[in-house]
């Protein structure tokens, strides 16, 4: 459904870039010689939109920015040390606001009020069903705040409004409400004995969660982790990503409006190094969940292991591949691996980032993958119509740039884009390589922007070895009319989703993760629960048994 | 629940009128096809009455076959090509969400209905039957969307998978005793699965249906995927048990009845049954249990709701070491029961739903009385006008005595004796009901055989009518099978379809 959503909303912003705006002249020299041999941006809409992100004055975001400080036992609080630092709008690096400064010290009240909720509160001890009602209310008052929750995103993020508030804000109630319905649906088994035993399996709530979530999906990621451990009763310590703190905050403040008590949220802003180790390393938080780097995820259970083996799931990168058989549909292929990898900037964990075409139908679908790119709205993403905003900071910026210097350095083909776009903000244009060979850089690293690999094969057993030669597992597409073929590279790739003839489809129920060093365990659907719930087997003699 | 409110010491007998409490306006009385109120075909009506008095509330439409053969069409239109089915499970969860909050909005007038229609208790009403409505109702929309197949494991070169498909249109024939929780257990999981559905309410109690409907359509519910027939058994009943475009019937009400619908599908298109019908429930409380807490649970088990409840525990097994002290403070407690006007929140016991079941009651307790059990408490009529009864008890009920073995649905307890475990299990199981039990005893390895022991399809420990959204609920042998309640009730209104294709080159089997 919301895939659905994902995929209407995606074909109306294209047919909206469609109607035909006057063309502007070019700009932005481009430092990269291209496959077609100009040089600087290719005249066209991307051009003339280019121009507009980078001439016009950004459109002011229409919401405050509210609640900058720690929320901590169901009040918002200045950071023990009193430090704040700038979370920027990346249209412009300019400064939104200064936010509180989460360390060890926050963690440790966040912590203990998250302790003393759980082990002496209400929220586990009251009933799933008044659980689930809580959450339903919050569900509502997501869908009453909608926009002003985009919009935070939007000029927090740089993702574009019409995403957040038509995709992104939806699919969070969904969930939401998802998982309020769980909450009286989580069952054990009552199991079979050998001898007279009566056995139950008790799932119980885990107790503190730590939680640290990323800049990319800040809201969605928040409801992924939030959902299911609320659902199952446990108590909560969130750390945000230091680019994106806003759009939590407020999302907490909801929640309490919902009916929480105090204590069973708790949101600290702050640093990886400092909050976030203080979280996965803390004597008394019971699980740990991360979103993010692998490198990052090494640290984290590498803290686990050195604090309490405290259990960890992690979400983390990706380099996921693209498949398209030479019997696909080509121009919905081309759709929806530009779909695949340009959404959100680029910047997801299962970007499909290796876009393997059979040779048959290569050329056809590199020259209308370049046509598609060329027509990619990108600008201000307050803008109606744009489809593609700035990346989120400089750092994330320039390391996009690195990578498609590098690419072009290897001798992949720059079939489009390969440059910034505009002097203020982190936009980078729509970029596309050809002819990218398995042993480059950008071929086996993360780029995490809106780069577009392409990759020739022409045989099923050859790609399938390549769509496996990597550490990586977290997502696949797979492209084929050919049920054979699908259901042959369904069980072979060794990835965590493999979406057929679709991509990003995201639905509450559709458990999502990553096979190898793309992470450990399950979020959304039935999975997504035991990661936060403790299984407790009960064992009683059972005297005279009528039956075993 | 009602047992544990002892009025205000003596026995305090209000005759009806409500006193002061303002009547709901009856605003539907027609039958609910395809999103409209309509009349029955043949312009007849029947009435519904008031068990306080016998007096008539409203005259009703008369639902007959005609009418149950419109409902089914619109309900296969709306099946076959309504949306119902097409929408996601999150959508339907989230239109059953809003018609929760509805419910909740309009429990002022409903509870008000179902307490003039069935007798009940206004204060438990509102408490527990609407309540419970809502529950449910949510219960199932956080359920739509947890509908799962499954994956196969094939032992060849297969990819294997399930599908649990709507069933396609739904009969469910509900009865008297809880009109509204009924019509919620049958209908939410019907919703969550995508079916669609021809609901009868029982004759005696047409009112709340009726209202529900209309809150249904509010929410958002397609025209045509609830469809309400009030009527008779013989006639509308009959006529949604034997069509042939019904899907499945699932059925609350007698175990003679229950036979009756399972031989009509037998006879159409074999639609798949699901029947919870009559029990005769022990309750059984061993010498180590609190006495206290084994009088308050027999009595809320034999007199809530007027003892017009399917698991209402008639057989009450006492250990000897327990008998004596049992019975005295039960009969104590009974003297501050309060039968009178379910409007007054006094009272204790309202009136039994009509007339029939009134006399009904009355010759079980003479049955009683002839058979040489002894009576402790009640054995009568209590007033003048209604339907009401006093709390009854029997001791000395032996088990080959007809108020033993017979369901008398009314609020009449019979004490048994027992000195064995092994005894009170063959004693207990030797029925043939199996709806619910109850144990009271503070000893595990007596409540661990004992749960094991008794084929019933709920077995309460320390409790009785613990009845909860996620706990399935129905009997075994004549009390009926399939289960209402719980995720278990989808599986009545679920189709299991098995997709096979053939996986080539997979690198795992």
């Amino acid at each position: 459904m919301a895939a659905a959503a994902t995929r209407r909303a995606a074909s109306s912003l294209v047919s909206r870039c469609l109607l035909g705006r006057p063309a502007a002249s070019p700009a932005v020299p481009s430092a990269f010689r291209r496959a077609d041999g100009t040089r600087g941006l290719v005249p066209g809409v991307l051009q003339r939109f280019g121009t507009a992100a980078v001439a016009e004055e950004p459109i002011s975001p229409p919401v405050k920015v509210g609640e900058t400080k720690l929320l901590i036992n169901g009040k918002f609080v200045d950071a023990v040390s009193g430090k704040t630092f700038p979370t920027l709008d990346p249209r412009t690096g300019e400064v939104i606001a200064h936010v509180a400064e989460g360390d060890a010290k926050d963690i440790d009240l966040a912590v203990a009020a998250a302790r003393k909720a759980f082990d002496e509160g209400p929220w586990p001890r009251m009933t799933a069903y008044e659980r689930s009602r809580i959450l339903l209310r919050f569900a509502d008052l997501i869908e009453k705040h909608n926009d002003d929750l985009a919009a935070l995103e939007t000029w927090d993020n740089g993702k574009t409004f019409e995403q957040a508030a038509h995709i992104e804000l939806p699919m969070i109630a969904r969930l939401m409400r998802y998982y309020a319905g769980w909450s009286d649906k989580i069952h054990g088994l009552v199991v079979p004995a050998d001898s007279p035993h009566h056995v139950q399996v008790l799932y119980e709530p885990i107790g503190v969660a730590g939680q640290i979530i990323p800049w990319n999906f800040p809201l969605l990621m928040f409801a992924w982790k939030v959902g299911p451990a609320l659902a199952s009763g446990n108590t909560v310590v969130l750390k945000t990503a230091e680019q994106t703190p806003l759009s939590a905050l407020y999302m907490a403040k909801l929640l309490h409006e919902a009916g929480l008590p105090e204590g069973v949220v708790n949101v600290v802003s702050g640093f990886g190094p400092t909050a976030g180790a203080a979280l996965a390393s803390h004597m008394d938080v019971d699980k740990v969940a991360f979103t993010g780097s692998t490198d990052t995820g090494k640290i984290i259970m590498e803290l686990s292991a050195r604090s309490n083996l405290k259990p960890v799931t992690l979400e983390l990168g990706g380099k996921s591949p693209f498949i398209i058989m030479d019997d696909a549909d080509i121009d919905h292929a081309v759709e929806l691996a530009h779909f695949a990898l340009f959404f959100n900037q680029g910047q997801c964990c299962c970007a499909g980032s290796r876009t393997f075409v059979h040779e048959r139908v290569y050329d056809e679908f590199v020259e209308k993958s370049k046509a598609r790119a060329l027509k990619r709205v990108v600008g201000d993403p307050f803008r109606k119509g744009v489809e593609q905003g700035p990346q989120i900071d400089d750092e994330q910026f320039n390391k996009i740039l690195r990578y498609i210097k590098s690419g072009v350095d290897s001798g992949a083909t720059l079939v489009t884009g390969g440059d910034k776009l505009g002097d203020k903000g982190y936009y980078i244009q729509p970029t596309i390589f050809s002819d990218v060979q398995d042993g480059m850089k950008i071929a086996q690293e993360e780029i995490f922007g809106p780069v577009q690999s392409i990759f020739k094969f022409n045989d099923l057993n050859e790609v399938i070895k390549r769509a496996n030669a990597s550490r990586y597992g977290l997502a696949a597409g797979v492209f084929t009319n050919n049920l054979g073929t699908a259901n042959t590279l369904t069980r072979a790739l060794r990835a965590g989703t493999v979406w057929v003839n679709c991509f990003d489809i995201f639905d509450a129920a559709i458990p999502f993760g990553g096979y190898k060093m793309s992470g450990i365990g399950r979020e959304k659907g039935i999975d997504s629960l035991k990661n936060y719930l403790q299984t407790k087997a009960v064992v009683t003699p059972i005297k005279n048994a009528a039956w075993l | 629940m009602a047992s544990e409110r002892n009025g205000d010491g003596g026995e305090k007998r209000a005759e009806n009128g409500g006193g002061g409490v303002e009547m709901p306006e009856i605003r539907y009385t027609k039958l609910f096809i395809n999103g409209s109120f309509v009349d029955a075909v043949s312009g007849k009506t029947f009435e519904t009455r008031d068990p306080r008095t016998g007096d008539a509330i409203a005259s009703i439409a008369e639902g007959d076959k005609e009418d149950v053969d419109l409902a089914v069409r619109a309900a296969r239109e709306a099946f076959d090509h309504g949306k119902w089915p097409r929408m996601s499970g999150s959508e339907r969860g989230k239109i059953m969400t809003k018609y929760a909050d509805l419910l909740e909005q309009h429990a002022e007038e409903l509870t008000k209905l179902e307490s003039l229609d069935a007798g009940k208790l206004v204060v438990v009403t509102r408490a527990v039957d609407i309540g419970a409505s809502v529950g449910t109702l949510r219960y199932f929309a956080g359920a739509a969307d947890k509908i799962h197949g499954e994956t196969l494991k094939m032992s060849r070169q297969f990819q294997g998978h399930t599908l649990r498909e709507p069933m396609g249109v739904a009969g469910l024939i509900i009865p008297w005793n809880f009109p509204s929780i009924m019509f919620f257990t049958k209908v939410a999981p019907a919703l969550a699965a995508g079916c669609t559905m021809v609901v009868k309410p029982a004759e005696q109690t047409p009112l709340s249906a009726l209202y529900v409907a209309h809150l249904a359509k509010q929410a958002g519910v397609p025209d045509g995927v609830i469809n309400v027939v009030t009527g008779f058994g013989p006639t509308a009943g009959a006529a949604i048990a034997s069509h042939m475009d019904v899907d499945m019937v699932s059925f609350t009400g007698s175990t003679a009845v229950g036979r009756l619908v399972m031989e009509a599908s037998a006879r159409s298109n074999l639609k798949p049954v699901s029947l919870e019908l009559g029990g005769k429930s022990p309750l059984i409380i061993f010498d180590d249990a609190d006495v206290d807490m084994a009088v308050d649970l027999a009595i809320g088990a034999n007199f809530f709701n007027k003892g017009e409840a399917c698991v209402a525990a008639s057989r009450v097994y006492l250990q000897e070491g327990i008998y004596d002290r049992f019975e005295k403070k039960l009969a104590d407690s009974l003297k501050n029961w309060v039968v009178g006007d379910p409007f007054d929140p006094r009272v204790n016991q309202g009136p039994q739903v009509d007339k029939a079941q009134y006399e009904r009651v009355l010759s079980y307790i003479e049955h009683g009385k002839r058979e040489g059990a002894t009576v402790l408490t009640g054995g009568k009529p209590c007033g003048q006008k209604g339907y009401y009864i006093d709390p009854t008890v029997f001791t000395d009920v032996k088990d080959d005595m007809i108020i033993a073995k017979e369901e008398i649905f009314g609020p009449v307890m019979c004490l048994m004796k027992f000195r064995t475990v092994e005894e009170v299990i063959a004693k207990a199981n030797d029925t043939r009901y199996g709806l619910a039990a109850g144990v009271v005893t503070k000893d595990i390895d007596v409540a661990n055989r004992m749960t094991r022991s008794i084929r019933a399809g709920v077995v309460w420990v320390n409790c009785y009518f613990a009845m909860d959204a996620d706990c399935p609920f129905g009997g075994r042998k004549m009390s009926g099978y399939g289960k209402d309640a719980s995720m278990h009730a989808l599986d009545k209104f679920l189709a299991v379809k098995s997709v096979v294709t053939p996986v080539y080159d997979s690198p795992w089997l």
